[in-house]
């Protein structure tokens, strides 16, 4: 063993060298895992998202069978498990849809799963054990956010794929292989949304001392943005752009834009409007008209179904910008973490 | 500085902004001692342990760990140093033994030979037969011990412990300072403690720093430290019996006071506390001694116990701190850092 060789000549450490292990955050994020497999938290997750699967597809199966005798041999009838809820029923006004559940739920388990990581670790009086192990300090955070994702992802891969069983055997749907695609590339989406809320967890877990006041701040700012994020915009707007009916198109138009603009800095309405064009092929645009000429061409526009490419063109810039806020939030986090003072 | 030294340190500084936590720290461990690092809570000991272990950088002077500079060489020097933090924690949900099997693959360690070195050290610190209970079950001393045990498990050359016995009862520092002593035996580890309990750890320590306001006022071991700052004076501790019947204490104290070399005298606090008389000089404690016995037999007094006693460290401590030029307890207001540690 070569730790003992040094014992008997602690001039050389370069003997010690190879136990180092290169990957701590490898390690980190193997007890983070099994932790969260074991923890309440995740059966929390499980219930929620299986839920979240579980009723829009109660309640829409016959809307969705019946649709498909209807439009037999149309594109996109599979991926209708996922976007269609019940006529008739609303939770809140929201759209019951699968995919309207999961948007709601993603934020919650991001945070859920991250608010913490970090103080709780302080509060156990265990971060300056962890530090003192001969791993960097950033494999800390770096673990555990890969632990949290890895967990998150791995049930909602599972859903999906219930769903999309389901779907082949009760429903008797089987999709093509766009679809299949739009699918995973929503699944990415969604993993990245997830990221997102995870890393803001993360953030908070580093800012606020208590994990108790961390959840409460996370959850605020969750209900801020998700709940009032909209009406709260649309207050505002109305106060400085009010929409007349009065006005000229064209000015009307811009006033619109405006209000497109100022939603598109929450981070769900990115989500929602990505996850949309990527699950519904039919839907062709994300934006307003910008110009009269655009919105002729709206209106004279032949219903049609985009190919998977030009759907992901559309909602590239989402994409983007959530990668983006991701990045900014994880960087943020990682920033503080590292200049925080070790001691208790 | 010797590059044998396990821990040397030239000129180590720490700045928080216009708070200087540790001014220009000089120190060498030898191989296979228990160093002490006394002070009050405050006056930069966990600040030079957290250097010490790359944890912060130094704002000035250097410092090597087993010869490597822990500022920029951290992970090596962590693989090779023990620590144990000032109010240690574990995963309470875990067993003690998988929080030592975390720390272990994080020290690169797996495998069975990692679980016998895991069961060797639980062993040793006499937690074998709860290694398999929640830590969140554990008492303090307990916690403690596994905190040992933990920093032990990578097999380390150096054990870095700050403040190992605090909150913990009194058998516990007992037992603790007995493991620290068994360790440096049969490892031959050397070990850094840190503790503001002085009295406490002084019959572990081989030499002791006593540090105040981020400086080191006196180094060496407790004798060397007795001499330097008693001013030359030694202790003989006295009792009697039946020393608090009316009138005894009358006739007890201007007896002994007016023995030859008898500086002061000092009653116990207790009933049962032994009377302290200061010998100047230092040298002059057997006569002061066969002078009590012989003055005790002179006046009937029921002697139970006499012995000469080394100044106690506490009684160093404030000598080297009046010496110094500072004041007892006055730097805790100036270092918020600490207290709250």
């Amino acid at each position: 063993m070569s730790a003992v060789e040094a014992t008997a000549e602690p001039v050389q450490p370069a003997e010690s060298v190879q136990s180092v292990p290169r990957n701590g955050w490898l390690v980190v994020a193997a007890k983070e895992f099994a932790d969260h497999l074991l923890s309440v938290r995740f059966f929390v997750l499980l219930l929620v998202l299986g839920l979240a699967a579980g009723i829009p597809l109660f309640l829409a199966a016959e809307q969705i069978r019946s649709l498909a005798s209807q439009v037999s041999g149309a594109q996109a009838v599979f991926l209708a498990l996922f976007i269609i809820g019940p006529q008739d029923v609303s939770i809140f006004g929201l759209d019951v849809s699968v995919q309207g559940f999961i948007a709601l739920a993603a934020p919650l388990l991001g945070i859920a799963f991250a608010f913490d990581a970090i103080n709780g670790e302080r509060a156990q009086g265990t971060l300056p054990r962890l530090v003192a192990q001969p791993i960097h300090r950033d494999d800390v955070i770096n673990g555990k956010f890969v632990a949290s994702l890895a967990a998150i992802t791995l049930v909602l891969l599972a859903v999906v794929l219930l769903i999309s069983g389901f779907g082949l055997l009760r429903l008797g749907i089987v999709p093509q292989w766009a679809e299949v695609l739009r699918l995973i590339l929503w699944f990415a989406l969604t993993v990245v949304y997830v990221a997102l809320w995870l890393a803001f967890g993360l953030l908070i877990s580093v800012l606020v001392r208590r994990a108790a006041t961390a959840a409460l701040v996370g959850f605020g700012i969750w209900m801020l943005i998700a709940m009032f994020g909209r009406f709260i915009a649309n207050l505002l707007l109305a106060a400085i752009a009010p929409v007349s009916t009065s006005a000229p198109i064209d000015q009307t138009l811009g006033t619109y834009q405006l209000h497109e603009f100022v939603l598109r800095l929450l981070p769900t309405t990115l989500y929602s409007e990505a996850s949309s064009v990527l699950l519904n092929p039919s839907l062709t645009q994300t934006s307003v008209p910008a110009t009269i000429g655009q919105l002729s061409q709206a209106q004279q526009q032949v219903p049609t179904l985009l190919s998977l490419d030009q759907s992901v063109l559309l909602v590239w810039p989402q994409f983007v910008v959530l990668v983006a806020l991701s990045v900014i939030c994880f960087a943020i986090a990682y920033v503080r973490f590292m200049r925080e003072e070790v001691r208790a | 500085m010797s590059p044998e030294a396990p821990i040397a340190t030239v000129g180590l500084t720490k700045r928080y902004g216009e708070l200087t936590a540790v001014d220009n720290l000089d120190l060498e461990l030898r191989h296979g001692e228990i160093f002490g690092l006394l002070g009050q809570n405050g006056a930069g000991k966990t600040t030079t342990i957290l250097m010490l272990l790359g944890l912060t950088e130094p704002s000035g002077g250097t410092a090597r760990v087993i010869g490597l500079d822990p500022a920029r060489d951290a992970l090596r020097v962590k693989r090779q140093v023990g620590y144990l933090p000032d109010s240690v924690g574990f995963y309470g949900d875990l067993t003690g033994r998988q929080n030592l099997r975390y720390t272990a693959r994080l020290n690169g360690l797996r495998g069975p030979e990692a679980e016998a070195t895991i069961g060797n050290v639980l062993d040793q610190v006499g937690l074998l037969d709860r290694a398999d209970t929640p830590t969140e079950t554990y008492s303090r001393g307990m916690l403690q011990r596994l905190g040992i045990a933990d920093a032990l498990v990578k097999d380390p050359e150096i054990l870095i412990l700050d403040e190992p016995t605090a909150a913990i009862d009194p058998i516990g520092v007992v037992e603790i300072l007995k493991l620290l002593r068994q360790l440096v035996r049969e490892r031959g580890v050397t070990i850094l403690l840190s503790s503001h309990l002085l009295t406490q750890v002084q019959s572990v320590c081989d030499r002791v720093g006593i540090f105040a306001a981020g400086r080191l006022i006196g180094l060496g071991t407790v004798p060397e430290l007795a001499a330097q700052f008693g001013n030359d004076t030694g202790r003989v501790e006295v009792s009697f019996e039946g020393e608090r019947a009316a009138g005894a204490a009358d006739r007890i104290g201007p007896t002994l006071a007016g023995l030859e070399h008898v500086e002061s005298i000092e009653a116990g606090d207790g009933p049962a506390d032994p009377w302290t008389l200061v010998v100047r000089p230092a040298s002059a404690g057997r006569e002061v001694r066969e002078a009590v016995l012989a003055a005790a037999a002179r006046e009937g007094l029921g002697l139970t116990a006499i012995r000469s006693t080394e100044a106690s460290l506490d009684e160093i401590y404030r000598a080297a701190l009046l010496q110094a030029g500072l004041h007892a307890g006055g730097r805790e207001a100036a270092e918020p850092l600490e207290v709250s540690a």
